[in-house]
């Protein structure tokens, strides 16, 4: 079965539980995503366990994905083939990475808080679009260069 | 609920919807680039519901427990541009963030994800004592 309408649904629910969870977690609340990251100053260990919890449910995930020849409602499974680990990937992540600690935020958390409606993450979202696409020009024009006469 | 209960059930919830789309879609649940992908108008249908999913994740928080989460924002304009710039061109340049490769990378063995989990968390470890070595 390949059915637009039902991976739709798939989607939704997937994103309901996704901003619900996080909610529930403590990750939408960039106070306690600081104090996670304050390892040197007053540290609050609690949010390992979003990322632990989520782990051990999504390797479960992983294992019977690896068992099924196609996932259940595609032809195929869409996974990152891209296994390098290269400057471009230590370099983003730690430029993320920054940005994560100063503000407390990071994609998922400040897309599910733009329902509190507040000023400052609907700010963070849209600043964060912006450097997407100030990389995506960047990245563009230094992967294609134009032609020159040589 | 303690806070440590609520992390851990919260945490298995996301992990839950990582392992439903993956299972149905075949997909990654990197919010990153989800996100990335509507903005460039890829896929839009699909990604878009589960945008919007992502955002009533909350509105359903608010009608179970009769209040919104704790959302506590100390830092000023200026620094949340400052973030927000920072976050999206390094999850564009590092191919993902917290859920891509935090959740579904280190699901998946995967070494590339586990070096940009020891990247980030590095970094932001640097941001914060960055931050409070500075009063804020």
């Amino acid at each position: 079965m390949t059915s637009r309408p039902a991976q739709i649904a798939a989607a939704l629910l997937a994103g309901v539980l996704f901003g619900f969870g996080l909610a529930l977690s403590g990750m939408l609340d960039p106070a306690r995503v600081q104090g996670f990251l304050d390892i040197f100053g007053n540290w609050d260990p609690s949010l390992a366990f979003v990322l632990g919890g989520a782990v051990v449910v999504a390797f479960a995930g992983v294992t019977l994905s690896k068992r099924m020849r196609r996932p259940v409602l595609d032809t195929q499974f869409h996974l990152p083939s891209n296994n390098r680990i290269d400057a471009r990937l230590i370099a983003g992540s730690a430029i993320f990475g920054l940005g994560w600690g100063l503000a407390g935020f990071c994609p998922g958390p400040a897309v599910a808080s733009l329902s509190l409606g507040l000023w400052q993450t609907m700010l963070f979202v849209a600043a964060m679009l912006a450097g997407m696409m100030v990389h995506d020009r960047a990245y563009r024009t230094q992967r294609a260069p134009a032609h020159r006469p040589a | 609920m303690s806070a440590y209960l609520s992390s851990l059930a919260g945490g298995m919830l996301i992990g839950l919807s990582a392992a439903i789309l993956l299972v149905l879609n075949g997909r990654i649940a990197g919010i990153s680039g989800i996100v990335g992908r509507l903005a460039q108008g890829a896929n839009i249908s699909v990604n878009l519901a589960f945008v919007l999913g992502l955002v009533a994740g909350p509105v359903l928080f608010l009608a179970l427990f009769g209040s919104w989460p704790q959302v506590t924002i100390t830092v000023g304009w200026p620094l949340i541009i400052l973030a927000g710039l920072l976050v999206g061109f390094g999850t564009r340049m590092g191919s993902g963030c917290t859920s891509g490769h935090g959740v579904l990378g280190l699901a998946r063995l995967s070494p590339r994800s586990f070096v940009a989990v020891l990247s980030f968390l590095t970094a932001g470890v640097l941001a914060v004592t960055l931050l409070r070595g500075m009063g804020l």
